[in-house]
């Protein structure tokens, strides 16, 4: 009898050898006379159990992890292939209270099954949105988007219905889809999972949007750091326009919808909307002014849709279940659910996809067991490299965009990174203008210059010159940078730096090394 | 003769995506990949091509991190020092890195072996430090880990 073995084909799992895992038990079972058969799924999140194997038994899958290459002879030897116990064992897979605990709407296929496989994906509601969508008029699409509260999940969190009401109600003879998956955010990798774990289900999601405002052709702008993401992409839109799901005469419904890939080149600001669209017409990505707004004049000037990855990965569900179904989960206005990402020091990092409410201590301790170091965690950032540090004292407000805005800080785009006791914040804090020298466009002076006089500055602190002048220098240049900047690249630099300086004064105060 | 060989090159590896909406970039990647960076005689070609400026295409090649303008060693390696790399180690790495490799970040190799590049997240913030050598990601590196990857790398085993 074959038994069928999961290794994940994610870049997570490929990072920790997963490659090499697969080898030892092709190799092994080889020798043995061991009839398996290796199918490559997404990861489940749970990073820190990667490289994962999972067996399938009867009704469960049974989890071991983390297999290292040596680990294989001895899972062998155990009778892992019909279950057995090994020092590895963790029980079956949905179980493990990690995973079981999550409310799972979005990511409910990745890690179950192979994402380049077109079968796995219908035979798990894959394209069920997609079916309910083509049976819709177009303004049932938006109105139903509408009407599931969806805010947009690269971080701005404007209502998606509204964005593609706006689109459908613009008149144009091409009009656009595109993917912001540039996902550029230190402590983020959700997106990626999409790409990489079920690609077909963004692909989806982007076909729906197509049908619902009129477009026909749309774009997935995935940065270079990617490169496991593009080509599972690329693979997918090729799979699914066999399949007849995408391409010309959909499902033979008359209508079409052409998809691409397009490979960003190392720019984080090019995550900024009107900068990746700069980009993709082929020039600097030197952000715009709005108004105009993209869903008027985006693309190529004409009407557009752009929305990050997991705001249109989340639509199949909204379509195959109903507005209602994803609007029961969550808080507030922020209806649905967050895939957060623990990242940093944590001793259980991953992918969480909850319901907005969460506490970030439910977060970082229930679920990812404190620090990796064992100390304690001081300063977690939320919301990327322009999210607030925030202290202990703020880990108990709840995750919904008013509400933890209310906090001080910013869920952006879900990750969470966690540092512990031995944290420098006013090193943190100068990392964060250092990025931006890096990273500014050059559009805005404050954001341009301004980012070098902020490291400048904070240097001079850290130093011991004229503190008490500099602190309030330091003040005025974010205050210049946040009312003077186009967008988010200059405007939220300081948040990073002044929460850094609000919660954490004593490191700015230090005796100077010299 | 040799110039008009790559002049050839560089024609027939822009060609097929001319009629591509907003070509430059993926023109550049294509480039890019052909010949390693992309070389100075492309500027006017892609100009011509394009119906661009020299300067436009020359501000475009410059604006993004991804292109080089001149040839990297046989493998480059990008080093993440994002914040959740940081929280981990990153710092320390990058040290060890510049240490060992004898070069700084954008530089090559005496040997011409490997070119060091920063990243600004590679996407594997749960398990940092992370690396990436050409296309092929690594996490959890430590310095030791770093130094069997590049000796491995030296030695022509990926």
């Amino acid at each position: 009898m074959t038994v069928t073995l999961y290794v994940s084909r994610d870049s997570a799992a490929l990072a920790l050898g997963a490659e090499r895992v697969v080898t030892a038990l092709i190799a092994e079972a080889a020798q043995r006379g061991a009839q398996i058969r290796v199918v490559r799924n997404g990861t489940r999140g749970m990073l820190w159990l990667e490289p994962l194997v999972e067996v399938a038994t009867g009704s469960d899958r049974l989890a071991y992890g983390p297999v290292m290459p040596e680990d294989v002879p001895g899972l062998f030897d155990a009778g892992f292939l019909a279950g057995g116990r090994h020092a590895l064992s963790l029980g079956p897979t949905e179980q493990i209270d990690y995973f079981k605990r999550q409310e799972r709407l979005t990511f409910a296929r990745i890690g179950l099954t192979d994402p380049l496989s077109v079968e796995d994906y219908q035979a798990h509601e894959g394209f069920a949105g997609l079916t309910a969508a083509l049976a819709m008029k177009p303004a049932e699409i938006v109105e139903t988007v509408v009407a599931s509260g969806l805010r947009g999940r690269g971080g701005a969190a404007f209502p998606t219905g509204i964005k593609w009401r706006t689109v459908a109600g613009a008149e144009a003879g091409q009009k656009y889809i595109v993917c912001n998956a540039d996902e550029g955010d230190s402590g983020t990798f959700s997106d990626r999972m999409v790409m990489e774990g079920d690609p077909l289900m963004l692909i989806e999601g982007m076909t729906i949007a197509g049908l619902a405002v009129g477009a026909t052709q749309g774009y997935i702008y995935c940065r270079s750091e990617y490169p496991h993401a593009v080509q599972s992409l690329q693979l997918a839109i090729r799979l699914a326009e066999t399949a007849g799901y995408l391409g010309k005469n959909i499902l033979g419904s008359r209508r079409s919808f052409h998809l691409e890939v397009r490979k960003g080149a190392g720019s984080y600001v090019c995550g900024e909307e009107t900068a990746l669209l700069e980009s993709l017409e082929g020039r600097r990505g030197i952000v715009r002014a709005k108004p105009p707004l993209p869903a008027i004049h985006g693309l190529f000037n004409q009407p557009t849709v752009i929305n990050n990855v997991i705001t249109f990965a989340s639509v199949p569900f909204i379509l195959a279940h109903g507005a209602q179904a994803y609007q029961d989960y969550g808080m507030g206005r922020s209806r649905g659910t967050l895939p957060f990402q623990l990242a940093g020091n944590i001793k259980q990092g991953g992918l969480v996809e909850k319901a907005f409410g969460v506490s970030l201590r439910e977060l970082l301790y229930d679920y990812g067991g404190g620090t990796l170091s064992g100390r304690p965690i001081r300063a977690v950032q939320v919301g990327g490299p322009l999210g607030t540090y925030l202290p202990e004292s703020k880990f108990d407000a709840p995750l919904g965009y008013e509400e933890f805005a209310k906090a001080g800080g910013t869920v952006g785009h879900g990750g969470i990174v966690v540092f512990d006791d031995t944290v420098d914040m006013a090193k943190q804090a100068r990392y964060a203008m250092e990025f931006c020298v890096v990273e500014s466009c050059g559009k805005c002076t404050p954001c341009r210059i301004g980012s070098t006089r902020g490291v400048e500055v904070i240097d001079r602190i850290v130093a011991g010159e004229k503190r008490d002048t500099n602190l309030t220098l330091l003040r005025d240049l974010c205050d210049v940078m946040v009312g003077g900047s186009l967008c988010a690249m200059g405007g939220m630099t300081p948040n990073p730096v002044l929460s850094a300086l609000d919660h954490f004064a004593e490191d700015f105060a230090k005796e100077p090394v010299r | 003769m040799t110039i008009s060989t790559v002049d050839d090159d560089i024609s027939a590896t822009i060609a097929p995506l001319k009629d591509m909406p907003g070509a430059l970039l993926p023109m550049l990647h294509a480039l890019q990949d052909k010949f390693g960076h992309v070389p100075t005689d492309a500027v006017p070609v892609l100009a011509k091509t394009l119906n661009l400026s020299r300067a436009e295409v020359h501000g475009t090649i410059t604006f993004y991190h991804h292109f080089r303008q001149h040839p990297a060693g046989r493998h480059v390696v990008h080093v993440c020092r994002a914040e959740a790399c940081q929280a981990v180690g990153a710092d320390a790495l990058v040290a060890h890195a510049k240490r060992s490799l004898g070069c700084d970040f954008h530089e090559t190799t005496r040997d011409r072996a490997i070119t060091l590049e920063p990243a600004y997240c590679l996407g594997q913030c749960a398990i940092g430090p992370a690396m990436l050598i050409d296309d092929d990601i690594h996490a959890k590196v430590t310095p030791a880990r770093f130094d069997s990857l590049v000796k491995g790398l030296r030695a022509g085993v990926k």
